[in-house]
Order: structure tokens, then C-alpha cells, then sequence
């Protein structure tokens, strides 16, 4: 009789029957092993919770501060049922991690969301042998290859600079935890004071007291003086752009870092001034890089060009089958906020600024990277 | 290249008119002539073709790139345009240090049609090792056409009469009719200030702004002329220097399409301008617009079709006579004109004046208005009689009224992602009405009328409710209903409905409507009966 798989996808996570723990649930649990602290891969209501110790600030502020967490370093192994299981940097934001799973001399990586391209902020990206490779797919067709960092940072730092020379504000996009750190990180700081949004804010002063080298903030508030945003950089979340709070900004220029950026289409739809192809996801090209890096004899391909990326795996002479889970798909995350904008209309999002009641400022205006 | 790349994706990224504007006049200010020229010819949809296969074409980028041809395909509806698509699919192994321009680009483009299929493909390849990713983009848009930017031909005539310091309606009226970038200079076309126009450019076209509010404010009936608005091609008939010119609309000199209105080069004067509708014509009165569909693209005009779908010209204003420019002259001035050259030329069934509509009252004329259809007309145009005639989309002194469209309501069946600024949104819908035995029957497809947040909506719901996949289309459930707006209908045996609409478009979302609340067919043919 063969052997049941090690990891399976029972429709509410990626789960291990031997151990009886939960891969990045998106049901309450009893044992819930999270890869990273975004919300479609750590959700709310587990008993016992399992991450790397980088996601712990993150973890607490957003399910939290009470939960049951027990956290571990990189490579550091725990047992469980007989199952050896250890987390290796994923790249893809503070505290990101693949999930090693080994049993009886079979291993199981299952990654989460990662990058191969160092960021200087999320502990790089490291290669884990295994049999079985569960990969993400979300920027999974060929016409997604990212342009090195460096020139995006750069093409921010220009475009500061000129919105600077011309007296205009710098309103920055871009998902509050991940790729806010690595812009802070990353250009260069032009002005001493640089502002953002209550959930950027509070996400930083959380990073900040847990010991990580990053800037100070400044909160936008409603009293903050209107002429001090002359010139500055202003960082916030995908969503404002269809809120009354940008306003206050004007004249002001307007940009997102998203990899989705890299089409024309997805750019003129946001209607901005300036989008920076950035995204803390692989491109197409490593995307193969690491699945072959992997080793595995056989790949699953979660959210994403599921179909498309196994089509190509199976093409090219590696097992791949495609496996629906509730995950990102960056694509559809984005479509639903935008359409929850729509209901919420822009009051509510007034009061999310205002009360800064910091689990649902930073949960609900950041949804999924 | 790279300034007019920049242009491109400049101009692509703003959707703010006065932006665009400042945008090509800062590049009429600091473009060579040449390349200045060159950029006009693919604003003003002038673009050269280079006989190239875009199949082939795409083989060679998929090769280029070793990827399969159906991953390729894949990309291309993700991305919803070729030319982008092969920009990004494309290896960055090139040396991007190409310092040719846009001129040079189109010299080196038009070496294509001579070439081999081979050598086309080395050509290609070589150009994109070369170009950067936007360069690369925008080369394809030369190569292969559709050359949308959002930009009017209004705004390039702006800009480039505020770059050269000219009246805009002098610059509109240069950048018309028959040129070559080839054989024409920046210079010449649009400097020159002497009169070496040449004989069968047109005059910009005077275009009316639909009708606000009711028609009796437009004040005293007695200011005004009323006509049938046509349903036709709108046309000028120029007749110079022994030549006879006819100009549609879209600018194309279709004068070899009309051979009924040939005669008219033995009777009118030299010097002479008409501007007037182009219908189909048959036993003294006009025809529906798809009897003149039946012949547009043709490239053989057979006898058959000549004798199936007739045409006539229906005058409606004068804008040159004896070559001297009229457009100056009030409307009752011009129309007592355009009635004494009438007048002057032998009687034919294929030249007449649109009739001027006698009414005292504006309440006589909202009578007459429901009468449209059965005039085979799609509403009125109501014109100033002191207008001058003007250049392009003026508001003011020409109206039109509409009449409203045939609608129906109908369920949203298969979607597609659009293409541009819709890429990876399912922009494009087909929808069905309701068959004798229960089951939707696909009639029309639609791709415009919803607000972007409704496209948002409806693209969140397509999403979560694809039944089937074939190629980019979805087949989705049945649910949502939308009210369709059509100019006209008629039987087709191409379509499983046995029906065409024309110009279907979306009215509005029907939110208080149930899939099983939408029109049947049995409704459809109701319409086609009375409209056909």
C-alpha cells in the first residue's frame, strides 16, 4: 500500500498528517507553522502558532499580542512526531521562511513566498534540497523579469529628487510590510523627515523596538502642517489612492512599487504618475532558477500561473501538478481591496487613519502582498 | 528613438489632455524635422505598413526567447498587446546602444518588404538587440501597427500649432489629405505659408456636439436649420484641377469606392468642395446603414453589389467654390450656394441636398423626431443659420439630436480581458437573451458604457465565476444582466441568433434584474421585425 504523501493539501492548508501541523492554515488550528507574517499566510485563530523569530513583532501586532507563538532561528530543526521539520530564509520579507519537512529520509520543502535577489533587509534566499518543492507562481509567464533593485531605487531616487525641484510632495505606494522596509533600506533619504501612514508607522515602531535598523518615521496626522509636505516623501499603502486622505498632499506626485507595474495596462489602470516594477516575489526567470536549485523530482505549484508554470514544469521534464490554496494571487488580493475601497467609501477610511487602533489599521489596509 | 520612446511612454501614462499636449509640443520644439515629421505621420494614423506576418513575427519572438508558442500566448492575453508583449518576453541580452532615430528606424523598416522571410527575420532581430524594453515596444508599434495612444488628432493639432506659433485651424487644415513623409519635409508641410497646396487635401471637418437638454433651448426656431441626421458615411467631394477627390471621414480618399459619384467630375465646376452624407440609395429615398455595409471593404465592387447596395450623396454644405474657401460665409449663406450649384448640374438621383426641414415650432420638430427611423434617420441635426464652418468638435452652433437606441436586456455570458489600459481586467463581453427552448443564445458583444468602478465589479465577479475556459475566453455564470443598446438590427445568418445589432454597446448594469428577467429572442426578433 503506498505510503499516504507527506504534505497534502486538504483544502484548508498545507498539512501534515504525521506531525498533525498546519502549513499557513486559513482555518483556525491547533498547530499552525507560518512561513510569514502576511495576512492571506498567517491568519487569525490558531491555539499554537510556529514562526521564525523575525515574524514575532509582526505576528503579535497583527493576530495579537496574546497568541501562542514558540519561534525558532534558520535551520534550526524541531520534532515532531517523529517529523523533523526547519525553516530556511525565503527572501521575501523579514522573518520569511520555507518549511523543511523530513521524514523517513523523504523531505518536503513547501516555500511560501520568496525572492532570490538580496534586499538587504529579509535574510537572503537559500537553496534547500528536496524531494518534493511547493512553489509560489505569482509572477509565474515569461514576461516577468525584474530589472536588478538597483535601478529601480534609483529611478525613485530621481523621481524624488525631480518632484523635489518642482515643489511637489513624493507619494510612495507599496505593501506596508515588505516592500516599505526594503525602500527604506534601500534609497537614499533625502530628507531627515519622512512621513507615512498609520499602518507603515506603526508596522515601523514595532520593527524599530524589536531591534531592527531602520528609520524613524513621521506620522501624517490631521495636524500636521500642510506646507511641510513640500518636497518630502510620503509612504503609504496601495489603497489611498482613491481616498479623501491624499488630498492633503497636493500638489503631490504619485507611485507604486508593485511587479505589476511591469505592464502598461496594470500602470494606467492605478492611473499613477510613476510605477516602479519592484516586488518582493521571484520573476519568471527565478522562478526556474530555484526550482532547479531545489533538486525536487516532483514540484507543486500553488497561487499564481498555477496551470501555466506546471504546464511548463511537466514541459521541461520535472513532475508538477497545480494545487489551489487560498494564498495571495497578488492579482485577485489587489482586485478585492480595490472593491472593498468601493464599498468601504472613503469615510471609513478616515477613521481607520484616525483611530489607529493598530491591529486594524495595519490588517485591513494591508491585505495580502 | 529614445526621445520619441520617451514621447510614447510619456503620453501613455497621462490621461490628463492639457499634459499631452505640453508633452508633443516640448517634442515639436526639440525633435529634427525629419523625426518630427515622422512622429505627425503615425499621430495623424498615417503609419507606413511593412508587409509583415504578425504570426511569423511572433514565432520568431517566441524562438528568440525559447519559450513554446502557446506559453507565448499565454503571455500575450495576459498582457493584452502584441508589441508589449514581445518587449518584455524578449531576452535582455542585447546591447541597447542604439543611437538611430525614429527616421532611421522607418528607412530601416521599409527594407522589409523586399526582404525574404529570412532575412525580414534577421532584420527584426537585429533591431530588437538594440532597443531597450520601451524602445523595443514602441519599434513593434512601428512594425505592426495600432498605434493608440490616446492622443486625438485635435491635440496634435494643438500642440503643434502652439510649438510653431500657428493658428491651430491653419495647421489642422495642413496636416490633412494625401502626404508622405517621404517625399514631403516638416517645412513644406506645415512652415509653409505659400499656396502650394496640394489639389485634393480636405478641409477638417465641422462636427457636431450631441444635443443638452430640450431643443426648444436653443431659443427662437426662426436662428436655426433642422436636417435629418444621416446614417451614412460622412463625406467631401472635392473636385480640383480636373480631378475629382472623394474623402471619408477617416480620412481615407475612398473615391475609387463610389463609382455612382464619378459623374460628378463631369459636372461640377473646378474649385469646388462639398461636404455631405454618403447612404445607401435605392428607389429615391435612403437605405438602412447595413445595406451600405454590404460593400464597404470590398476591394471588388462587383456589378452585384453595385446593384445591391446603390449609393447617393446627400449634400448638406459648400465649403469651396471657384476655389475660394467659403467656410467663412454663414450657413444660409453657404446653403444658398450649395442649392445654386445644385441647381446647376443636370439632374441625377445620385447628388442631392438634404432636404431642409420646414418647422416654425419646436414642437412640430420633436413631432417629426419620432418619425426618425421610419425616415431612415438617426435624429436630427439642428445648425445655426450664422455658423461659420468651423474646425473639428465645436459646441454651439451645430447640434445633433439622436434619436435613442434600440435596447434590450441581456445576460453576460463569456468574457474576455481587454486589451491597453484594460489588460488583465475582463473588459470584453458577450451577451445572450434567452432561446424557445430555455436556453442563451449569444447575440452581441460589447466592450464600452460601464464606469471603470463597474468594470472593477463586474472583472471581481467574472473571476470568481468562470464555468469554462477555451483560449483567453470565459465562459461565465449566467447571472449578471445588462441593458444593451443598439443602432440598428438585422438578419445574419453568420450569427447563431440569426441576428446583428450595430453599435451594440452597454446601457446599464440591470442590478435589479434576474438572469431569468432578461429579453428572449422571440423579444429580438420583435424588434427586427418592426426596424428591418
Amino acid at each position: 500500500m503506498p505510503a499516504q504523501p507527506l504534505l497534502q493539501f486538504t483544502g484548508k492548508s498545507i498539512y501534515c498528517t504525521v506531525a498533525d501541523a498546519h502549513i499557513d492554515p486559513w482555518i483556525p488550528v491547533d498547530k499552525a507553522i507560518i512561513t510569514h507574517a502576511h495576512s492571506d499566510h498567517a491568519r487569525w485563530g490558531s491555539k499554537h502558532y510556529l514562526a521564525h523569530k523575525d515574524s514575532e513583532p509582526i505576528l503579535r501586532l497583527r493576530l495579537g499580542p496574546d497568541i501562542s507563538l514558540q519561534t525558532v532561528e534558520y535551520g534550526e530543526k524541531f520534532v515532531i512526531n517523529g517529523v523533523t521539520f526547519s525553516l530556511h530564509p525565503a527572501g521575501h520579507i523579514i522573518g520569511s521562511a520555507q518549511v523543511r519537512v523530513e521524514y523517513k529520509g523523504e523531505v518536503w520543502v513547501a516555500s511560501g513566498d520568496y525572492k532570490l535577489e538580496d534586499d538587504h533587509v529579509a535574510v537572503p534566499f537559500e537553496p534547500v534540497k528536496c524531494n518534493v518543492f511547493i512553489t509560489e507562481s505569482t509572477f509565474g509567464l515569461p514576461i516577468y523579469k525584474w530589472q536588478p533593485q538597483q535601478e529601480i531605487f534609483s529611478e525613485i531616487d530621481n523621481w524624488w529628487a525631480q518632484n523635489k525641484s518642482e515643489g511637489k510632495a513624493s507619494v510612495l505606494m507599496g505593501y506596508s510590510l515588505g516592500k516599505m522596509q526594503r525602500i527604506l533600506k534601500n534609497i537614499q533619504l533625502q530628507d531627515d523627515i519622512i512621513y507615512a501612514h498609520g499602518a507603515i508607522f506603526t508596522l515601523n515602531e514595532r520593527l524599530r523596538a524589536a531591534g531592527f535598523d531602520l528609520p524613524e518615521l513621521t506620522l501624517v496626522t490631521r495636524e500636521t502642517d500642510r506646507k511641510l509636505f513640500k518636497g518630502s516623501l510620503i509612504l503609504a499603502p496601495p489603497s489611498v489612492d482613491s481616498s479623501t486622505w491624499i488630498r492633503k498632499f497636493n500638489p503631490y506626485s504619485l507611485g507604486y512599487c508593485s511587479g505589476w507595474m511591469a505592464l502598461r495596462g496594470a500602470k494606467n489602470r492605478r492611473a499613477v504618475d510613476q510605477g516602479f516594477v519592484l516586488s518582493d516575489h521571484v520573476d519568471w526567470p527565478d522562478l526556474n532558477r530555484a526550482v532547479k536549485e531545489s533538486e525536487a523530482e516532483k514540484v507543486y505549484v500553488t497561487h499564481g500561473y498555477t496551470s501555466i508554470f506546471s504546464r511548463w514544469l511537466n514541459e521541461n521534464g520535472i513532475e508538477a501538478g497545480e494545487v489551489h490554496t487560498m494564498y495571495g494571487n497578488e492579482d485577485e488580493s489587489e482586485e478585492e481591496e480595490a472593491v472593498q475601497d468601493i464599498s468601504a467609501g472613503q469615510e471609513s477610511y478616515e477613521e481607520h487613519k484616525e483611530s489607529l487602533d493598530e491591529d486594524t489599521v495595519s490588517h485591513s489596509t494591508d491585505r495580502a502582498l | 528613438m529614445k526621445q520619441f520612446a520617451e514621447l510614447f511612454m510619456n503620453l501613455d501614462r497621462t490621461n490628463k489632455t492639457n499634459a499631452k499636449v505640453e508633452l508633443m509640443k516640448q517634442y515639436f520644439l526639440s525633435a529634427s524635422d525629419e523625426d518630427k515629421l515622422w512622429a505627425l505621420t503615425l499621430f495623424t494614423g498615417r503609419r507606413p505598413s511593412f508587409k509583415v506576418n504578425r504570426t511569423q513575427v511572433k514565432e520568431w519572438a517566441a524562438q528568440e526567447a525559447d519559450i513554446p508558442m502557446w506559453l507565448f500566448q499565454e503571455s500575450y492575453h495576459s498582457v493584452g498587446d502584441l508589441g508589449e508583449t514581445i518587449s518584455l518576453i524578449l531576452p535582455r541580452s542585447g546591447t541597447f546602444d542604439s543611437d538611430k532615430t525614429l527616421t532611421d528606424w522607418f528607412y530601416y523598416l521599409g527594407l522589409l518588404p523586399g526582404m525574404t522571410d529570412e532575412e525580414k527575420r534577421d532584420h527584426i532581430l537585429q533591431a530588437w538587440m538594440q532597443l531597450s524594453q520601451h524602445e523595443t515596444f514602441v519599434f513593434n508599434k512601428l512594425l505592426m501597427g495600432s498605434f493608440r495612444i490616446g492622443v486625438s488628432q485635435t491635440l496634435v493639432v494643438r500642440a503643434l500649432a502652439e510649438a510653431t506659433e500657428t493658428d491651430p485651424n491653419v495647421i489642422a487644415h495642413r496636416v490633412m489629405g494625401q502626404w508622405d513623409p517621404k517625399d514631403t519635409t516638416f517645412e513644406q508641410l506645415i512652415l509653409d505659408k505659400g499656396e502650394n497646396d496640394n489639389a485634393s487635401r480636405p478641409y477638417p471637418f465641422f462636427l457636431a456636439y450631441p444635443i443638452e437638454g430640450d431643443v426648444s433651448d436653443l431659443g427662437d426656431p426662426a436662428d436655426w436649420f433642422a436636417e435629418w441626421k444621416w446614417d451614412g458615411i460622412r463625406s467631401q467631394i472635392i473636385y480640383r484641377n480636373n480631378e475629382l477627390f472623394i474623402w471619408t471621414r477617416g480620412e481615407e480618399l475612398s473615391t475609387e469606392k463610389f463609382p455612382e459619384l464619378h459623374f460628378l467630375a463631369d459636372v461640377l465646376p473646378n474649385g469646388t468642395v462639398l461636404d455631405g452624407e454618403i447612404v445607401s440609395y435605392m428607389d429615391d429615398k435612403p437605405m438602412p446603414f447595413n445595406v451600405l455595409q454590404t460593400r464597404i471593404g470590398r476591394k471588388n465592387l462587383s456589378k452585384k453589389v453595385l446593384q445591391e447596395a446603390p449609393v447617393a450623396f446627400l449634400a448638406y454644405d459648400i465649403l469651396e467654390t471657384n476655389g475660394v474657401d467659403l467656410r467663412g460665409l454663414t450657413q444660409e449663406q453657404r446653403r444658398a450656394e450649395l442649392e445654386l450649384v445644385h441647381q446647376n448640374v443636370p439632374e441625377q438621383y445620385t447628388f442631392n441636398l438634404s432636404p431642409l426641414i420646414d418647422f416654425q415650432k419646436w414642437e412640430v420638430l420633436h413631432e417629426l423626431h419620432g418619425l426618425s427611423r421610419q425616415n431612415i434617420a438617426e435624429g436630427f441635426m439642428i445648425k445655426r443659420k450664422s455658423a461659420t464652418y468651423q474646425v473639428g468638435r465645436k459646441k454651439g452652433d451645430w447640434w445633433k439630436w439622436k434619436i435613442n437606441p434600440l435596447s434590450i436586456d441581456a445576460v453576460l455570458i463569456y468574457a474576455q480581458k481587454g486589451s491597453g489600459r484594460r489588460a488583465e481586467l475582463f473588459t470584453d463581453y458577450t451577451f445572450a437573451v434567452w432561446g424557445e427552448d430555455g436556453k442563451l443564445v449569444p447575440f452581441a458583444k460589447a466592450y464600452s458604457g460601464l464606469t471603470d468602478v463597474e468594470i472593477g465589479q463586474v472583472d471581481y465577479f467574472i473571476k470568481r465565476n468562470v464555468v469554462e475556459k477555451f483560449g483567453p475566453v470565459r465562459t461565465v455564470k449566467p447571472e449578471l444582466v445588462f441593458e444593451i443598446g443598439f443602432e440598428g438590427i438585422n438578419e445574419s445568418s453568420r450569427h447563431k441568433s440569426g441576428i446583428a445589432v450595430r453599435f451594440p454597446r452597454i446601457l446599464r448594469w440591470r442590478k435589479d434584474k434576474k438572469a431569468e428577467e432578461a429579453d428572449t429572442l422571440d423579444a429580438l426578433k420583435g424588434i427586427l421585425e418592426v426596424y428591418k
